[in-house]
């Protein structure tokens, strides 16, 4: 890596002329340096052109209220693939993934409502015994006394395993489904888990095979309660081409895997940078309720979805003309000191923590989040009741990409008694 | 002030006094009437403040808005009462209302 040492971000942060300011690039957040950057065009240029970044011309949405606004404008902010879809990164134009979050409506609410009922409250009430079961196994047999990797160890496994289920996939080959995920969004690098868009399409025609079984095991059988089984029956989806079944089992498998795995993470590094939240927290173990929207909004999980305009807009004043993209960042409206009280830190027992943004908001808003948060809940109850503490004992180390807000490394130690 | 009734799921009743012209979602949330979140904070942005309205006051809240019908398309075990309650204003016309929440917002 040649990240640069020694920047003083904050003062180039102010020092930057604002046409130089690009707070797309990933380093930003590989590095863990993005907040200055977005502060300031929160206080200095709210809606925000690049002209030139990575990812192309763009404009970036910053504040709480602006980043709402747009998510209500579905009909002039266009998430259909077609245009780009729903990441800052556009994808080579015949390698295109359709899937119901880059569609618009009538078509997306139509395969959305074929796979919600998963996460319907009543399935969610039948899911918890099995969540808590796997968190307790997860959970007993973590080494006590030396390092190891969270991330690792259980983020990734509770995910994975809870994604397994969803799907009905076959529970030995869970890990494929971390590796799909990680290299459907990774940023294409020499070195990188992806190095060309070629090698990330061998990837999904792997992905796409497995399915396939599972698909024709399932379209001839009675349907049943898992994701596959839905798609395969279900009115909206049982025609779909294979580059959209592709297109939207990415879809379940990214947003079942980073954004929980991440807030895991995360959570563990917040408590343990935030000392006295901890302490609030053994004081009483109720505030998990509170805490666990708390870890969501401070990782953001996702730092940003992207938009097309299909028609002229305006937003913060500014004219937004068709054609262009506009990138809304979570990231910052979740920091957003004239949407939240002290955005910049940890508290567990925020009066309203479910108001961010890292869901999103309007039609396109996670489906799972309800599901995120039982799954983030029940972990840290039962962390609760088995570990004094859990240190943190390095660095951790992030994803180089500005649509992932993810940990890979998070070396940690419970302590041996 | 008018007075709303809000049934919990399980049927435990609170009866709140709401100010007029702050919605019913608001009523629930200042009072601490559990079972309603507002996660968007009253911008019929997302879809949990679902309430079932009760049959005999369901004219008089109203029709439901076009966002607030695509909304409400993505919430679980609607009805043809359901009404998001951020999208109902307080009135001398409403005192008495009785809504009844879901299972689960979400």
């Amino acid at each position: 890596m040649n990240a640069p040492v020694n920047v003083d971000h904050e003062a180039l942060a102010r020092s930057l002329p604002l046409d130089k300011l690009d707070v797309s690039d990933p380093a930003l957040f590989r590095d863990d340096v993005w907040m200055p950057y977005f502060r300031r065009l929160r206080q200095e240029d709210p809606v925000h052109h690049t002209a030139e970044s990575l990812f192309g011309p763009h404009w970036s949405i910053t504040k709480y209220n602006d980043i709402m606004k747009a998510e209500l404008a579905h009909k002039t902010l266009s998430s259909d693939s077609s245009y780009g879809g729903i990441t800052i990164r556009d994808r080579p134009a015949d390698l295109r993934l359709p899937m119901f979050i880059a569609m618009d409506p009538p078509q997306h609410d139509e395969q959305r409502k074929a796979v919600q009922p998963i996460v319907a409250p009543g399935n969610l009430a039948k899911l918890e015994g099995v969540i808590r079961e796997r968190v307790c196994r997860i959970l007993d047999g973590l080494p006590r006394g030396e390092t190891f990797n969270w991330v690792d160890h259980v983020s990734i496994e509770l995910t994975v395993q809870m994604l397994a289920t969803l799907f009905d996939f076959p529970f030995e080959d869970r890990r494929k489904l971390s590796y799909w995920s990680d290299r459907a969004t990774a940023f294409p690098m020499p070195g990188g888990i992806i190095e060309t868009e070629e090698q990330r399409e061998e990837v999904f025609a792997e992905c796409l095979a497995y399915f396939t079984n599972l698909w024709n095991e399932r379209v001839n059988a009675e349907p049943r309660p898992d994701l596959v089984s839905m798609l395969a029956h279900a009115e909206a989806t049982r025609n779909m081409t294979p580059r959209e079944f592709l297109g939207n089992l990415i879809l379940l498998i990214v947003g079942g895997n980073d954004t929980t795995r991440n807030s895991i993470s995360g959570g563990v590094l917040f408590l343990d940078q935030n000392p006295g939240e901890f302490a609030k927290l053994r004081a009483n173990p109720g505030l998990i309720e509170t805490m666990v929207p708390e870890i969501i909004r401070y990782q953001t999980p996702l730092s940003h979805m992207r938009r097309t305009a299909v028609a002229d807009t305006e937003i913060g004043g500014k004219l937004i003309r068709k054609g262009e993209k506009v990138v809304m960042w979570y990231i910052s409206g979740n920091r957003d000191e004239e949407a939240i009280e002290e955005p910049d830190h940890f508290i567990i027992d925020r009066k309203r923590p479910r108001q961010h943004l890292s869901f999103g908001f309007g039609i396109h808003r996670c489906v799972g989040n309800r599901l995120a948060e039982m799954q983030l809940k029940i972990l840290w109850e039962e962390i609760l009741a088995r570990f004094p503490r859990i240190e943190v004992v390095g660095e951790p180390q992030r994803i180089y990409s500005s649509f992932v807000h993810g940990i890979t490394d998070l070396p940690v130690r419970i302590p041996a008694n | 002030m008018p007075q709303v009734t809000y049934i919990e799921h399980d049927g435990t009743e609170h009866r709140v006094a709401v100010e007029e012209g702050l919605s019913v979602m608001r009523g629930a949330v200042d009072n601490g009437v559990p079972g309603i979140d507002a996660d968007c904070g009253g911008q019929c942005a997302c879809a949990t403040c679902h309430v079932f309205v009760d049959e005999a006051w369901f004219a008089k809240t109203g029709d439901r808005g076009e966002q607030e019908e695509s909304m409400l398309s993505f919430a679980a075990a609607t009805q043809p009462n359901s009404r998001l309650s951020c999208q109902i204003e307080m009135t001398a016309e409403l005192d008495g209302l009785v809504v009844r929440l879901p299972e689960a917002q979400h």
